[in-house]
């Protein structure tokens, strides 16, 4: 069954066409990789799932939703988390209260429940910590669990934006670039978690990254991109034996 | 140092985090509840002072300092709680209904009147809010029959439980009427920050981006945000109206609008306690000139605009050498004393965090 289906979709920034008439689905519960080099559109992709951008022209199918109907909140309300290139974390909160705000697509209380924190409001309080927690042990941040973000190395920052993700408890997860600028270990853990998160969590995975070794590791099916359009679609072994992909890798780095 | 085991979800939750904590605010509030038996009028007036100014500055860290939203108009949102307090009492409402309702109105009206400036933001908010605050002295001067424009307006005492409240009569019982409003708004400031509403507001301040990913509307946040603010505000107004027990079109200055953001620089953004650290200085500061002013030996020389001059150069000095405010000063001397002598020099400082390819380069 298709999750996620982007059909025809085109999005340009003045002269550059970011996104050009690319059409691709997800399936529930694989992990798709989206790879390309730098500029490719990727990032671009996402933000047009995320609904930070409005394409030019196309059509973006969610669960039955057509997203090109909802506002960014409300995308995310159905369940799409996401984590960042550039780390976006609440860099004046703790860790835990990070990972807390994940929650808040189901919020079930209005203001005045919470200012006069009734009974009803401190039980669900306390369902959304035990989530928080369950992620706090997955993810292995105890250490950092009551630390601001200001201070946390670049390697935590990144699963904390992980744990905020799944603290959503999405029913699709984009990753952007999951592991890069992890070390060798951080990356062995990364992959690992993916796997768990589709296997045991049951959630599918959308995620772009640049580390080869971890896509073909993690993902069923990976899609190409250069300047925006499609180059190949497959397996990882397929995609990476494509000589449209190897021109292109290679095209780019001269 | 209290090291704390954490055995229950519960223990994230209390507003207390350990019995510890617990005693020192029970014994704050004791201490408050104890004021009119150890301090003299005036030094009780001065409290109830500081107290007024406590609330107004809890309304303003609200959107402020949690949500991020810079604004110069609160004082606006003063003379509105102000003056809806005393046309409701003149219409013959009690108290206990009237209070309350002039903050209603002042969310309200607030809310409503900025609306178009809910897509602003830093700078053009600040001026945006900043007008609404020179405007509304023309308001009140425009709309004379309600506010008295120019020759202004006096407010009855309250009266509630069959006794006569008023500052200068019953300095005592105003007192504590502050005291139990500063208090329950503290409450339920406290109940914001620890439901989710607290935590949307927080994450719209960090990162706009990344809230709306996490499910956050911010333009309902913001309203939210804005709304609150304005309603504490409006309460602290009506209580300042009591307070002063007459008031122009000139009390809530634009001024006032500076002080009230100044004063919770200083004291510290993004926390409660920033809120009274400011109005304790804003609320002693004039005590603290004319002492210092005796003691060099000018005791009767009047220096116009002293005040608001010393103010001012103590929020530069915070800008640069302490711009996490008293507050946060207050928690590095702490945590210096709780770990005495192993506090790290850096133990502050933000940790900038590399990309690898920064690293590599
Ligand atoms: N907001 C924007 N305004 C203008 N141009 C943009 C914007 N965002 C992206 N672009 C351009 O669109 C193209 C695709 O960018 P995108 O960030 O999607 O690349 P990417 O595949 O994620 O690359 P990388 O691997 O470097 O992250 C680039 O040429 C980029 O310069
Ligand atoms: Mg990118």
């Amino acid at each position: 069954m298709n999750l996620l289906e982007l059909r025809n979709v085109t999005l340009k920034f003045g002269g550059v066409t970011a996104v050009n008439n690319l059409s691709f689905s997800v399936q529930k519960g694989e992990v798709y990789a989206l790879v390309g080099p730098n500029g490719a559109g990727k990032s671009t992709v996402f933000n047009l799932i995320s609904r930070f951008y409005k394409p030019f022209a196309g059509s973006i199918q969610f669960d039955g939703h057509d997203l090109l109907q909802e506002k960014p909140a409300d995308v995310a309300a159905l369940g799409v988390a996401r984590t960042f290139q550039n780390n976006e974390l609440f860099e004046h909160s703790t860790v835990l209260q990070n990972l807390l705000i994940g929650r808040h697509r189901h919020r079930n209380t209005n203001f005045l429940s919470e200012v006069f924190f009734t009974p009803n409001a401190r039980k669900q309080e306390l369902q959304n910590r035990h989530m928080v927690e369950e992620i706090i042990d997955f993810l292995d941040l105890q250490p950092y669990r009551d630390k601001m973000i200001a201070g946390l190395p670049y390697g935590v920052r990144k699963v904390v934006e992980l744990g905020r993700a799944l603290a959503t408890g999405p029913n699709i997860l984009l990753l952007d670039e999951p592991a890069s600028g992890l070390s060798v270990e951080e990356t062995t853990d990364m992959r690992w978690w993916i796997d768990d998160i589709r296997r045991q969590m049951g959630i599918t995975v959308l995620m772009v990254e640049h580390d080869m070794g971890l896509v073909s590791n993690v993902s069923d099916r990976v899609l190409a991109l250069a300047d925006g359009a499609k180059l190949s679609e497959g397996t990882p072994a397929h995609v990476q034996s494509d000589p449209a992909v190897i021109e292109a890798y290679l095209g780019g780095a001269a | 140092m209290r090291i704390h085991f954490k055995t229950d979800y519960n223990q994230d939750i209390r507003i207390f985090e350990d019995r510890w904590t617990f005693g020192v605010y029970a014994s704050l509030l004791a201490l408050a509840f104890a004021m009119p038996w150890i301090a003299d009028a005036f030094y009780l007036g001065e409290l109830t002072n500081v107290l007024i100014w406590a609330v107004a500055g809890l309304g303003l860290m609200i959107l402020t300092g949690h949500t991020g939203q810079a604004s110069l108009g609160h004082a606006a949102f003063l003379a509105l709680g102000c003056y809806s307090y005393t046309l409701l009492i003149e219409a013959g409402l009690p108290f206990l209904l009237a209070f309350p309702l002039s903050g209603l109105i002042t969310g309200v009206v607030g809310t409503t009147i900025m609306l178009p400036a809910l897509r602003l933001r830093g700078i053009y908010l600040a001026i945006a809010t900043m007008a609404i605050s020179i405007l509304a002295d023309d308001i009140i001067v425009l709309t004379e029959p309600w506010t008295g424009g120019v020759s202004g307006k006096f407010v009855d005492p309250i009266a509630l439980f069959g006794l006569q409240i008023d500052r200068w009569g019953t300095p005592v019982a105003f007192y504590y009427l502050v005291l139990v409003v500063t208090v329950l708004v503290t409450l339920g400031y406290v109940n914001v920050l620890r439901a989710p509403l607290g935590r949307a507001f927080v994450a719209v301040r960090d990162s706009e981006v990344s809230a709306q990913a996490m499910g956050v509307n911010i333009v309902k946040t913001k309203m939210m945000s804005f709304a609150l603010s304005c309603a504490v505000t409006g309460l602290a107004g009506a209580l300042m109206g009591m307070f002063s027990g007459t008031f122009n079109n000139e009390t809530f200055s634009v001024i006032i609008s500076v002080q009230l953001l100044m004063m919770i620089v200083i004291g510290g953004l993004g926390s409660i306690h920033g809120a009274f650290f400011g109005a304790i200085v804003i609320g002693f500061l004039p005590q603290f000139l004319s002492i210092a002013k005796e003691w060099v030996g000018g005791g009767a020389v009047a220096i116009p605009g002293l005040e608001f001059g010393v103010f001012g150069m103590i929020l530069m000095a915070f800008i640069l050498f302490e711009p996490a405010g008293i507050f946060g000063r207050w928690l590095k001397i702490r945590t210096w004393l709780e770990l005495f002598p192993f506090y790290r020099k850096d133990m502050f400082k933000r940790k900038k965090s590399f990309l690898k390819t920064e690293r590599l380069q």
